[in-house]
Parts: structure tokens; C-alpha cells; sequence
């Protein structure tokens, strides 16, 4: 079955029509009842972005997912994305596996290299070696996940000698991966290579683009055997703002669209959204628009939806995840299961992935056995005493 | 012999333009100079005034229309361009350069490139060499030794060596413009710009750190 979710890039932008900007302390509980809001209305994934400038707050990801994860019970917590660029592999391997654990298993992530070029300086990185640096540091972050023990030396940071990060995944299966890229093919590439999934977040793109670097994806994963190319784990991004009746949702939406961020002041309402997945208008329009991108993209495993920023008052982003999960979603999944073979596979989850393992298992790491030699230092003391 | 393509580029913003009868002029001269080489060629015109609001949804959003994204692939994709721009404020005019920067990096590497420009009077005719002539060198393209600019005044004097001039009338200038794009047309090595969907290196060497 697809998975539906939500993402938020976490901006604080001022609400056109009434000039009422959020603080941030009231911004940063507002997603957090977007989240809650997000399970309660039936959908499947709550995914929040990782910047370091304003407009957005949100640096920490882990610390807001972890927060969320203690209040929801079922929603799956990924990111949109996680800077595999500029953040230390080594403190992403250990955060994420301790997210993990909190929200037993519910978290997954996407790696992206972000879209703001001083991020780079910020972190002592050159934005020029934005495809190396995410090569480089995902091959370590993957390793981190899968040995107990690891010595490594590459380009971008300090070599390890015997280092274990902690916590190890729990039940021995880390956390599901998507590489989110929009237009580096190196990136659907390393998807590939791997056999993680590949999220395109086509909100700036014409369907066409998507569906060119999706079937790149798909090739490549059937090239590195990891099955058929359309059992390749794909996500999409989309945007949508919906009313009953097609006239109020454009007439509400336009003045926020007018001086979005992102695309304000520029193209018109009308061109973007033939453009792009925008949709704006009836909840029909919208599963009508949605259902119809697998006939683009193949049959693909995760939708997620933009839905909460340039400024839409929070009443009015519950609202729309009212009519996402009460109406469109429920929809969409019917609909999306129409002819879907049997053997395109479901979104991996932590249950999926732990089954695929052969079932869990426990991989703490104790500190009395070197996971090299297998020996404890206190057996080491011992010795040393014998030898006296 | 697989037939030429000749892109050709018109900033101008009036309609009829100047600008545009001068590029198309250019881009005739080309096609004519590569027939007389026996190298078939046709022109294919890219006018920029109708792609003005699309050009501006990209520079905004990223996100390309199909008749912008069909324009640039033309110009990427051709044999040989004629880029022509009216003169502005002592440049190349704003819809020009949008296009220019809307151009995939490195497209343009080796493009064969003859460069007009028209203006009111033969004040700016220095333009192409100090405005023009840069933005193709950055862009890596081949241009033309002759630049071929035109005032308003030589539209009325295309036919003979002017009295108060003597510069060599406009029809020579095209026909020699025109020449020299089809000398390195004829001879240009380049390739079209590799599919942006196409992997230019293997994981392997990414994961090595050669990519």
C-alpha cells in the first residue's frame, strides 16, 4: 500500500492577508499539532525539513521528531531533508539511530544537500563539493548503521580508528533511506547503488523532468540487482490547497501564492499549477491530479504533501489536513491499488525491514568486549596482574 | 551529409524589429555560405519576446515552460548560433542576458557563435566587442572574428560604400559575418550537450572520489 504524508519546511512567513507572522516558539508548536493532527487524520508520514537561517527553525530534526514521537502513536517521522552535505556523518548515524529507538522504529530519512549556499561556510564545507561530500559521508553513514566497529579515512573529515556509534539501530535494522534530489542524476545513482529509495520533490517541476529522473532511478537499481525496475522504492513531493468548491480554494490561496517565497511575483497562479503538481481547488481536482502520476512515474510507494507554508494561517492548515485525510487520501489509496501488481512492494517500514532481516535482533554494543578482538579490558587487567 | 542547424537569436522587443531582421539576415548569410561549402544547413529562429514572462518564471521558480525549454534546447542542440541583441544603455538589453543565464552550464562550450547587435546610431557599435564578445567567451563558445553591428541609419545604405563612411555596407558585413560562422561550422568538432538524465561516471569512481 502507498503511503500519504505531509512535509514542512518549518518557514515563518507572514500571513499576507492579515500581516500576522507566528513567533517562532508559537511556529515550532504549531508543527508539532500539524504532526499529531497528521496521525489523527489517518495519514501515514509526518516529514520535516533541516535548515540553519531564517525564515525556518528548523535545525534540529531529531529533537522535533523525537517530541512528536512521544505523542503520537502510529505516524511514521521522517525528514524532508536531512543535509547528508554539511552535518557529520558520524552524528547522523548516531542521532537518527537514537530516534529510532525513542519512536520505536517509526523514522526514516531523506538526504539531501540543501538549497542554501552559505550552509556550506557555515559548516566549514565547500559548496562545490556538494556531490562528493554527499557520496562520501552517506558511504560512512551507511557503514556506521551495519559495523559494530569501524575504521575509516576519507576527503571531508577526521579518519575513525575503532569507533562504534551508539546507539546501534534498533532490532539490528537501521533506519529506512530515500535520497531526495531534483536534479542530479549522481544522486538517483547512489539511490540506485544502494537499493534505497529515491524521493523527487517535484514541486518546481514539470512532470516530465520527474519522470526522466525516475526512470533513471529505476534503471539503475535493476542494474545493481536489487530487482525489477519497478520495484524501486519511489517518493514524490506535491502541494495542494483544497475547498469544497473549486472557486473559494483559488480565490483563498491566490493572495498567499501571490507573494509566496518561493515562487511569489512571479508566474500566475493558473501557469504554476499547470507547470507543476500544484493543485489548487476541490478535493477532486486534487485526487484526480495525484492519481494520475503514476501514469508518469510508475507505481510508486510514498506521496507527500506540502501544506503549511507562505503563511497559511495554522486553522486553516488543520483544515486542510482534515480534507487530505478524510477525503483525498482514502481516495487516492483505492485508487492507487487499482492494477498496482502484486509485486511492486510496499514502502519499506521498520516492520518490513526487520522481517526482511529474519526478525530482530539486539546489537548493543557493550563496552566489555572490543568489538574487534572480542576481548574485555578487564580480562586484559587480569592478564596484566597474572603476569606480575 | 547530415543537414546544419543554425540557431538563431533575436533579443529584439518591437515587432517588426530591427534586431530580428538583421539576425534573420545573419543566419540566411550562414546557411548560404555553408550551401556554397556543399554543407546543407537550415535556420531555426528562437525569437525571445514571447518567451519574456516565461523567461522571468524561470529565473523565479526554476521551473521552465515547454516553449522556453524547447528554446533553449534549440539553441543548445544547433550546429552553429547567431546571437543578435539590441543595444541597451551601452549592452546587450536585459532579454538577452536573461536567456543567456537560463543556458545549462558549459551548453555552449565550443559553440560556433556569430554575434550581432543593432542600435540607433553607430555610436554602440563597440558594443559586440566590449558586451557582447565577453559573455560568450564565459560561456565558452567560438565566436566570429567579425562582429556585425547595425545602426538604423544602414538599412538605408545596404547596397554601396556610404559617402560620409567608409565602412563597408551592411549586406558585405552580413555576407562576411556570415562566411566566418560557416568556416567554423563546417570545421567545428563539438558535440551537443550530454543528456543532463545521462551518468557521466560511474559509482565506483564517484565512491572513490574521482567523480
Amino acid at each position: 500500500m502507498m503511503q500519504f504524508g505531509v512535509f514542512t519546511v518549518s518557514d515563518i512567513t507572514r500571513d499576507p492577508t492579515t500581516g500576522r507572522i507566528p513567533t517562532e516558539h508559537e511556529r515550532i508548536r504549531n508543527v508539532v499539532e500539524i504532526a499529531k493532527k497528521a496521525e489523527e487524520v489517518g495519514l501515514d508520514v509526518f516529514a520535516l525539513g533541516e535548515h540553519h537561517n531564517p525564515p525556518f527553525f528548523s535545525s534540529s530534526p531529531t529533537t522535533t521528531l523525537a517530541y512528536i514521537a512521544a505523542q503520537t502513536e502510529r505516524i511514521i517521522l521522517s525528514t524532508a531533508t536531512t543535509l547528508i552535505t554539511t552535518n557529520d556523518p558520524v552524528k547522523i548515524a548516531e542521532d537518527y539511530a537514537m530516534l529510532q529507538h525513542l519512536a520505536d522504529g517509526r523514522v526514516d530519512l531523506m538526504l539531501g544537500r540543501g538549497n542554501t549556499g552559505p550552509v556550506y561556510p557555515w559548516f566549514g564545507q565547500d559548496i562545490r563539493n556538494g556531490i562528493p561530500l554527499a557520496i562520501e559521508n552517506y558511504a560512512l553513514l551507511h557503514r556506521l548503521w551495519r559495523e559494530d566497529v569501524v575504521d575509516w579515512k576519507g576527503r571531508f573529515r577526521t579518519p575513525l580508528q575503532s569507533f562504534t556509534s551508539t546507539p546501534r539501530p534498533l532490532d539490528g535494522v537501521p533506519p529506512f533511506v530515500w535520497h531526495g534530489s531534483i536534479r542530479s542524476p549522481q544522486i538517483a545513482e547512489q539511490a540506485a547503488y544502494y537499493g534505497d529509495g529515491f524521493f523527487h520533490n517535484n514541486i518546481f517541476w514539470n512532470i516530465e523532468h520527474t519522470a526522466a529522473m525516475v526512470r533513471l532511478y529505476r534503471e539503475r537499481f535493476e542494474h545493481y540487482g536489487h530487482g525489477s525496475a519497478d520495484q524501486a522504492i519511489v517518493g514524490l513531493g506535491g502541494q495542494a490547497f483544497m475547498r469544497p468548491r473549486s472557486q473559494d480554494a483559488v480565490r483563498e490561496f491566490r493572495p498567499y501564492f501571490d507573494v509566496a517565497p518561493v515562487y511569489g511575483h512571479g508566474p500566475s497562479l493558473e501557469e504554476f499549477t499547470e507547470l507543476t503538481p500544484l493543485t489548487v481547488g476541490s478535493p477532486q481536482q486534487v485526487i484526480d491530479r495525484y492519481a494520475g502520476m503514476r501514469e508518469h512515474v510508475g507505481d510508486y510507494q510514498r506521496q507527500l504533501f506540502l501544506i503549511d507554508h507562505a503563511g497559511l494561517p495554522q486553522k486553516t492548515v488543520l483544515e486542510q489536513l482534515e480534507i487530505l485525510g478524510g477525503e483525498v487520501v482514502p481516495v487516492l489509496r483505492r485508487e492507487m491499488a487499482v492494477g498496482r501488481p502484486a509485486h511492486v512492494p510496499d514502502a519499506p517500514t521498520h516492520a518490513s525491514l526487520v522481517a526482511k532481516a529474519g526478525g530482530p535482533r539486539d546489537v548493543t554494543v557493550y563496552a566489555d568486549a572490543d568489538g574487534v578482538t572480542g576481548r574485555a579490558p578487564e580480562v586484559d587487567a587480569s592478564e596484566v596482574e597474572a603476569t606480575r | 551529409m547530415t543537414e546544419r542547424v543554425i540557431a538563431v537569436v533575436s533579443a529584439g522587443l518591437r515587432d517588426p524589429s530591427s534586431t530580428r531582421l538583421l539576425a534573420d539576415r545573419l543566419g540566411e548569410a550562414t546557411v548560404r555560405a555553408l550551401a556554397a561549402r556543399g554543407v546543407p544547413a537550415t535556420t531555426r529562429l528562437v525569437d525571445l519576446r514571447p518567451l519574456a514572462a516565461d523567461m522571468t518564471t524561470a529565473l523565479l521558480t526554476s521551473v521552465q515552460s515547454p516553449a522556453l525549454a524547447e528554446a533553449l534546447r534549440t539553441v543548445t542542440h544547433a550546429d552553429g548560433l547567431v546571437a543578435v541583441s539590441p543595444i541597451f544603455s551601452g549592452s546587450y538589453n536585459g532579454l538577452f542576458k536573461t536567456f543567456f543565464d537560463l543556458v545549462e552550464e558549459d551548453a555552449l562550450e565550443d559553440m560556433p557563435v556569430l554575434l550581432g547587435a543593432t542600435a540607433g546610431t553607430a555610436r554602440h557599435s563597440l558594443a559586440i566587442e566590449h558586451a557582447l564578445r565577453p559573455l560568450f567567451a564565459y560561456l565558452g563558445a567560438v565566436t566570429t572574428p567579425t562582429g556585425v553591428f547595425a545602426a538604423t541609419d544602414d538599412f538605408g545604405h545596404s547596397d554601396a560604400v556610404r559617402a560620409d563612411d567608409d565602412v563597408a555596407p551592411l549586406a558585405d558585413r552580413v555576407a562576411r559575418g556570415g562566411a566566418e560562422l560557416a568556416r567554423l561550422v563546417a570545421t567545428s568538432e563539438r558535440r551537443p550537450p550530454a543528456d543532463p538524465f545521462a551518468l557521466t561516471e560511474s559509482f565506483e569512481d564517484l565512491l572513490r572520489g574521482d567523480g
